[in-house]
This record gives C-alpha cells, sequence and structure tokens, in this order.
C-alpha cells in the first residue's frame, strides 16, 4: 500500500453564511472574499503540512490544479511541486494537474513536468487530467464538445515530445509545431509514472488501461459510494485482459484520526462542516456544461449519483451519518485502520489519496491527525497487498544518488 | 397542414439529417437556433402558409447524426451549403433564429452571391460589451422560461413538453437530448457566442430583414440595431410584447414581417 498526503489548500476565511449569500464556491465567487495578505500565511501553512507529511512517513505528496475555486487554491499545480522539490527528499510529487487541454501549446507542460523530474531528481507522478466542467469550460472557456479532443492530441504530443529524440513536426488539429522539441527531458524511464484522475468517464477506464496508466478515483463521496464505478472499472481490466494488480487504481478519501471517536468529532466536525457546507457549494448551473460529458457516459447512468447536487446533500448530514455513509472515515486508529482496511480491500486500490486536511482545519490539528495516521494506522495497512509488492510499474523510480539542495553554496564569511 | 418529414444524405453521403418541410411557393430554409425545433413549432405553419419551407435539423438535434468533422463555423456554414445543395434548391430565401441567424449570416457573408434574400430572427453571433448576453450554458431549466420568452407562462407550457424530470428514464433522455444539441451548440456559442462575424457582415449583399423581440432577455435588442447598420440597406422590425422566442410567441407577426422580403 502506498499513501499520497494530498492538500486542496482551501480557502479557510469563507463567512459562516457563505450558502446563504452566495450561490457558488467556484467560477463566480467574488474575489473581494480573498485577501493576500493573510494568503500569504495560508500558503505557507499548507506547505509546511506537506513537508510534515513527508517527514512522518507519507509516500508521496499531492497537489492539483482549480481555477476561479475558493476550495482549491492551486491554479498551478506545478509552482507548489517546485517549491516541494527543493523542500522534501523523498516522498514522490503528486502532479494531480495539469489539464493538458488547457495549455497552449502543451509542449508546456511537457517541459514542466520534465522541469519537475529532473529537479526532484525522479520522483515526479504526472497527471493528466481532462479536469472538472468547471475549470475547464467555464473558467476556462474551452468548448465542451472539442475538450476530449484537445486532451487526446494535447496527450500525443506530450508523449511523442518526451520520447523524441530529434525535433519533430506536430501537425494536430489545434497546435501545430514545426520544431517541438523539449528540453529538458524527464529522469524517469520511458517516462514518469501517469495518474488519470477520473469521475465517471467511461472512456477514462479504456484509455488508463490500454496505456499503462493508474486510474485515479478523486470523489468526496467517500468509498462507499465510489463501489459501483470501481467495480465497474475492475470489470473492464479484466474484459481488456490486463492483470489486476490494485496499483492499477488509486481512490481519495476524507480522512480525521484522533486518540478517540469522541475526540475526533470533538476536534475536526467544525472543520469537516465547513468542509462539506462551504467548500462544495457549487451553483448546478456549472456542473457539466453539456457537451462536457460523453453521450457513453450519460448512458451508463451514474452521473445521477455522481451530481454536484447530491454534494448539496452532504452539507446537511450530521457527523455520525457522515461516517456510516462512509464520505468521512474518522475516529480513533483502530477505528479508522477497520474502515481502511475495508476500504482498499472492497475498492481493490493500491494507493490512497489521503485527505486529512479538510476545510479550515488548522495546522496543528491537521498535523495531529495525520502522524496518528501515519504511526498508527498506516503501518497495519501496509501489508495488505503484499502479494503485488514487487509491482512498480506505476510508481516513481527515483535517481539513487540525489543533489542535496544548498550543499553547493559555498560558506560565507561573517 | 401536413409537415413532411424525411431523412436526407447530405455532402456527399457524409452526414444524414432531418429536414421538416411543407407549403407551397418559394422555397424558404429555416435554421433553428440551439434549443432546435419539433415538428409541432407554431412559426413552422406559419411559413407553411406563403412558402414552401424546408427546416433542416442540424447534426446532433432530433435524428441528425452527429457529425464530429463539423467543429467551427466555417465548417458549419459550408454544411449550410450541403443542405441547400443535396435539397436541390437555387438561392432560396434563408431564414435562421439566433444561432441559426448567426450561421445564415455567415452563409451570407461568405458566399454573398448565393445568398439573396436573408432573414434574421434575434440572431446571435455579436458581442457588444454595453449589451452582454446571458450565459445560456450556465441557466438551470426552471430559468429558461423566463429567459427565453415575454410570457413565461407560455414558455413553461412548451418547455414542460420534456416531460417529468424526476422520473429517471426522462432525465436520463432529457440529458442526452440536452447534451448532444448543446453540444454541436457551443462551438459556435460557448464560451461566448461571437465568432468574428462582425469583420466579415460588410460582404452581405442579400436584402435583409432583422426581426427583433423587445422584449429579449437573451439577446438585447441592441444587438439588432448593430446588425441593421452593419449590413448595407438590412431594415430592423421590432416586436412589442415579445421575448427571444419571437417565432414562437408572434409566429403571423415574424412571417409578415418575412414577407417583405418578397
Amino acid at each position: 500500500m502506498r499513501f499520497i498526503w494530498f492538500n486542496l489548500m482551501p480557502w479557510p476565511y469563507l463567512p459562516e453564511d457563505f450558502r446563504e449569500k452566495y450561490r457558488s464556491v467556484w467560477v463566480d465567487i467574488p474575489s473581494t472574499l480573498y485577501d493576500p495578505v493573510r494568503g500569504h500565511e495560508v500558503y505557507n501553512a499548507y506547505l509546511d503540512q506537506l513537508e510534515f507529511a513527508e517527514a512522518v512517513g507519507f509516500d508521496g505528496l499531492g497537489v492539483n490544479e482549480h481555477h476561479a475555486n475558493a476550495y482549491g487554491l492551486m491554479p498551478s499545480p506545478s509552482l507548489m511541486a517546485a517549491a516541494l522539490a527543493r523542500r522534501t527528499s523523498r516522498a514522490a510529487l503528486v502532479v494531480l494537474g495539469s489539464s493538458i487541454a488547457l495549455y497552449e501549446p502543451p509542449i508546456r507542460v511537457a517541459e514542466e513536468f520534465a522541469m519537475l523530474d529532473v529537479m526532484s531528481g525522479g520522483r515526479l507522478v504526472a497527471g493528466f487530467p481532462v479536469g472538472t466542467s468547471m475549470d475547464t469550460n467555464y473558467a476556462y472557456g474551452r468548448v465542451p464538445a472539442l475538450l476530449r479532443e484537445r486532451y487526446a492530441e494535447a496527450h500525443e504530443l506530450i508523449r511523442r515530445a518526451w520520447a523524441a529524440e530529434e525535433p519533430f513536426v506536430f501537425n494536430g488539429r489545434f497546435t501545430q509545431l514545426r520544431y517541438a522539441n523539449c528540453w529538458p527531458k524527464p529522469v524517469q524511464k520511458p517516462h514518469p509514472p501517469i495518474f488519470i484522475p477520473g469521475g465517471g468517464s467511461v472512456e477514462t477506464y479504456d484509455f488508463c488501461i490500454e496505456n499503462g496508466y493508474n486510474y485515479s478515483y478523486l470523489s468526496f463521496y467517500g468509498y462507499l459510494r465510489a463501489q459501483r464505478l470501481m467495480a465497474n472499472y475492475w470489470q473492464r481490466v479484466a474484459e481488456l485482459g490486463a492483470d489486476d494488480s490494485p496499483y492499477r487504481a488509486t481512490f481519495a478519501q476524507c480522512i480525521c484520526v484522533a486518540d478517540s471517536d469522541a475526540e475526533a468529532e470533538r476536534l475536526y466536525a467544525p472543520h469537516v462542516g465547513y468542509f462539506f457546507n462551504r467548500c462544495l457549494h457549487v451553483y448546478p448551473g456549472f456542473a457539466d456544461a453539456p457537451g462536457y460529458r460523453t453521450i457513453k457516459t450519460i448512458q451508463a447512468g451514474f452521473l445521477n449519483q455522481l451530481s454536484r447536487a447530491n454534494l448539496g446533500q452532504a452539507a446537511s448530514l450530521s457527523w455520525q451519518e457522515l461516517i456510516e455513509l462512509g464520505y468521512l472515515v474518522a475516529g480513533s486508529p483502530d477505528t479508522v485502520r477497520q474502515r481502511m482496511e475495508e476500504l482498499i480491500k472492497t475498492l481493490r486500490v493500491g494507493n490512497i489519496i489521503c485527505l486529512l486536511h479538510l476545510g479550515d482545519m488548522p495546522t496543528e490539528k491537521t498535523c495531529y491527525s495525520s502522524e496518528l495516521f501515519a504511526k498508527k494506522v498506516m503501518p497495519h495497512l501496509r501489508g495488505i497487498w503484499k502479494d503485488y509488492d514487487g509491482d512498480e510499474r506505476f510508481w516513481i523510480h527515483p535517481l539513487v544518488r540525489r543533489a542535496e539542495p544548498g550543499r553547493t553554496i559555498p560558506e560565507v564569511r561573517p | 397542414m401536413t409537415i413532411r418529414s424525411s431523412r436526407i444524405a447530405v455532402a456527399g453521403g457524409r452526414r444524414t439529417i432531418r429536414v421538416f418541410e411543407a407549403g407551397e411557393g418559394a422555397p424558404l430554409v429555416f435554421l433553428h437556433g440551439a434549443g432546435g425545433l419539433s415538428e409541432e413549432d407554431p412559426f413552422l405553419a406559419a411559413l407553411a402558409r406563403r412558402w414552401h419551407f424546408f427546416a433542416p435539423l442540424l447534426p446532433g438535434y432530433g435524428d441528425s447524426e452527429d457529425a464530429g468533422d463539423l467543429r467551427d463555423m466555417l465548417a458549419i456554414a459550408l454544411h449550410g451549403f450541403d443542405v441547400i445543395e443535396a435539397l436541390g434548391l437555387d438561392r432560396p430565401i434563408l431564414v435562421g433564429h439566433q444561432m441559426g441567424g448567426m450561421i445564415a449570416a455567415e452563409m451570407a457573408a461568405i458566399v454573398p452571391r448565393e445568398v439573396e434574400r436573408l432573414g434574421l430572427i434575434a440572431p446571435a453571433g455579436l458581442w457588444l460589451d454595453a449589451y452582454p448576453v446571458p450565459d445560456l450554458f450556465a441557466q438551470l431549466p426552471h430559468e429558461l422560461p423566463a429567459l427565453l420568452f415575454h410570457d413565461p407562462a407560455l414558455g413553461e407550457r412548451i418547455l414542460a413538453a420534456s416531460g417529468d424530470l424526476d422520473d429517471p428514464k426522462r432525465l436520463e433522455a432529457f440529458l442526452i437530448r440536452n447534451a448532444r444539441q448543446l453540444a454541436m451548440a457551443s462551438k459556435l456559442l460557448f464560451p461566448i457566442p461571437e465568432r468574428g462575424l462582425a469583420e466579415r457582415l460588410y460582404r452581405i449583399r442579400a436584402r435583409t430583414i432583422i426581426i427583433w423581440g423587445e422584449e429579449d432577455r437573451l439577446i438585447p435588442s441592441a444587438h439588432g440595431e448593430a446588425f441593421r447598420r452593419a449590413i448595407a440597406g438590412a431594415e430592423l422590425v421590432r416586436l412589442p410584447a415579445a421575448g427571444h422566442m419571437v417565432a414562437v410567441e408572434q409566429p403571423e407577426a415574424v412571417a409578415a414581417a418575412l414577407a417583405r422580403l418578397e
């Protein structure tokens, strides 16, 4: 098992009456709610938490990409990964951007990811999300009906740019390059491990399986609601004749750990409430622009279950209900261990993205919860897939000898 | 009046589309807006009383097949000429509403000698900072009647034809229809319904009538004035007590205004 510590980087100062006063946390939220002076503290605290996560033993540090979004303050995940590359030394840098259909020319992503892989000595996990409709269509203006075609073309360009030994001509429909020539090239060969965040589009299963990419289901709904989708994924894996290594799949889960179940509720309930009430308050008019989903996916029929409106339901649930319905895994190390084991086995996932910072949770509580998870939960889950221990296909392969930041600076005499 | 409905092959068999047709007289081609077109549309009956109309459904609408190769305005405008060709028509009166008006104006600008009479009903295609068009792609279904109709109650009756969306089967059908139609429309209208038409309107040679509902809340009638100024000799007819769906709300008045093209 591998554990990726992840922080969505929400804005923690949304007003208490946010739901009543504003229609959406995303797309058209007024930026007067943001304060760059406080933002300075917030970014630095969030980066501290990510560095702490490496120190207590997490295998990966996760960042992602959102636009015009108060629950995700990372328009450029690569910037955060660059900051982490210098201040961490061991953990994978799991960049679950970049949304490759948004960049023109998309070779920019090949370059930035290569830079990150070289800077970190081969610790990059390259995420290629299509991106949500809110990000790609509403905030970035991409035509919904052409988004997936753009994505496919950008993917082809990036893969070729990493693999090519000579400059090549790229004649795409959206991008034409006479001299496609990616400098630098990634450390990891033939390319860094690629994770594809999916959210219910059936085409994404095949794309991952055929290309040897990890399928990452990033949901805030919890593992009970993910069972049908993941079962369909594994069925597709079998249909296409691929092996059933759990490292093909990643799942994101909101987790809170304390000394006891009661302490968990006392410590974290307000922050979990902030997350489900304010962070996930998205105007339904911004969910899935027509054309964003393929007809095949609509026909597969889980969009109703996945609709953003469903998140509204989570806002009204009590702490106990959130736990019972699986949105949240919370409690003592024993409680969390037991539920995580159930989650890992039922979804058959080798990687967990641990959402241990939620809403407006302060750093002290975040670190407390994360350290308990690392020390008292993780060790008991490590061996669940021991039959697949040798499967390194879906994970980083860092250089053995890596540079130590600051070591080449000569001593400054006083 | 009976509407004949058939599927025809266009562009040398590359695409198959549905066409409604009725009436007698001079041929008129009507291009529908982003919401599509039903056979029961009262405007079609009004057209049939004066002309032999042909109303093709754009790929993605009804059982017109999706056309992945139609990605931008040029391809869609040329598709319009492919349809006229497939119908065997010679310079028909060309009329379009909203997105259809945008396409019709584009066709008239691209090949001015092929479009001699042009009717633009609340066409999309311009962007005026002082008169922004609301985001059609971020509306909830229940918001549409008030946005599109002068009389929201009439709008509700018409839009309710989709039936009860709490029924999962109907919801799925609605989502699929909506996704297909607006996916196609998004190629011309998303994120802003403007594709450079203003730079090409000077090429139009057609006798042009522009028709606008004075209470249009989707595309403000100031756009009508801008079209009139940009197209040489164009006339603007403003109809009171009508919204964006002016042809549904006042089919006879719109047909009478179009008759000035004769």
